[in-house]
């Protein structure tokens, strides 16, 4: 308790994490607004407009944005493994589950960007849409857009993680810090699966 | 800190997270009224939220004074944002109802 005290009062390290850490820490944070206010937005012209369209159905739509769901957890589970893996110094297998999660992360936008494509050819637009609200298709691509470039970043990210701590030329604190980032990634889809797809169920 | 945790409290946290996804989608399959669906919906995903930063992102193990600093922030940020844009959105619906 005592030390814990100094530290608040100007310790060297009152957080007691390395500043990679902490600075990806503070970027999530920022980043996590973003997304919050993307989300607001949605769910504010959701909420504003009666003829808001549920354009997807069971199957399809909800089925593979389940499975997207499901590619997401389990990119999150290899890559705590990849992190636990580093820490214990087997370069080899933290590498693997690296790999492991990227192939998560790239099922993951190759399903969305099917769906996107579906959207597509069904007519949406950023301002129109064959069933109603024209807003629709703005606040969906923008807000699916943001997140399927942070995947995509993502991935190319733990590219960058994984050769470079193959190599060496990486510890294992930068392997850590590349999963915090791809934990939030999939953080984030655990409310826009909810509120875009499961609140937007069509019943046929 | 990094202690040492055993990788078997991940995979047991990947199955509530699963497990916490398929309610979801039954709750959706079921088609309850709109209201309850959000709150039980958001209910869940805060659930599956904190887990995910609990465990997966590690803050649990973490000085406690890194997550009171990260923490209250975000959720006085969120809780404001929701608080101004909710009730101003259903003014709306109720004025394009009519």
């Amino acid at each position: 308790m005592a030390s814990q005290a100094t530290a608040w009062e100007g310790g060297s390290a009152p957080y007691a994490v390395p500043s990679k850490k902490l600075g990806m820490w503070l970027f999530i944070i920022s980043d996590a607004l973003t997304f919050s206010a993307l989300l607001v937005a949605y769910s504010y012209s959701r909420i504003a407009n009666p003829n808001w369209p549920t354009p997807f159905e069971m199957y399809p739509a909800v089925t593979f944005s389940t499975i997207m769901t499901f590619c997401l957890l389990s990119s999150s589970v290899t890559m705590v493994l990849a992190v636990s893996a580093a820490h214990r110094g087997e370069r080899g297998a933290a590498v693997k589950w690296i790999l492991a999660t990227m192939a998560g992360g790239l099922a993951f936008v190759i399903l969305h960007a099917n769906e996107w494509l579906h959207l597509i050819h069904s007519g949406v637009t950023p301002f129109h849409n064959p069933w109603g609200a024209p807003l629709f298709g703005a606040t969906f691509f923008t807000l699916t857009g943001l997140h399927m470039t942070h995947v995509v970043c993502g991935v190319i990210y733990l590219g960058i993680v994984a050769t470079g701590f193959g190599r060496g030329r990486f510890e294992s604190m930068d392997v850590e810090v590349s999963g915090l980032y791809w934990h939030f990634v999939d953080l984030v889809w655990m409310f826009i699966f909810p509120l875009v797809y499961l609140m937007s169920v069509h019943m046929g | 800190m990094s202690e040492q945790h055993g990788n078997r409290i991940y995979l047991t946290v990947w199955f509530w997270l699963l497990a916490l996804t398929a309610v979801e989608v039954f709750l959706a399959y079921k088609q309850l009224p709109v209201h309850t669906m959000l709150a039980l919906l958001m209910g869940l995903s805060l659930v599956k939220a904190a887990l995910i930063i609990a465990y997966f992102m590690h803050l649990r193990f973490e000085k406690a004074s890194l997550a009171w600093t990260l923490m209250p922030p975000l959720v006085i940020c969120i809780v404001l944002m929701i608080a101004f844009s909710f009730p101003d959105g259903l003014r709306l619906f109720d004025m394009r109802k009519g």
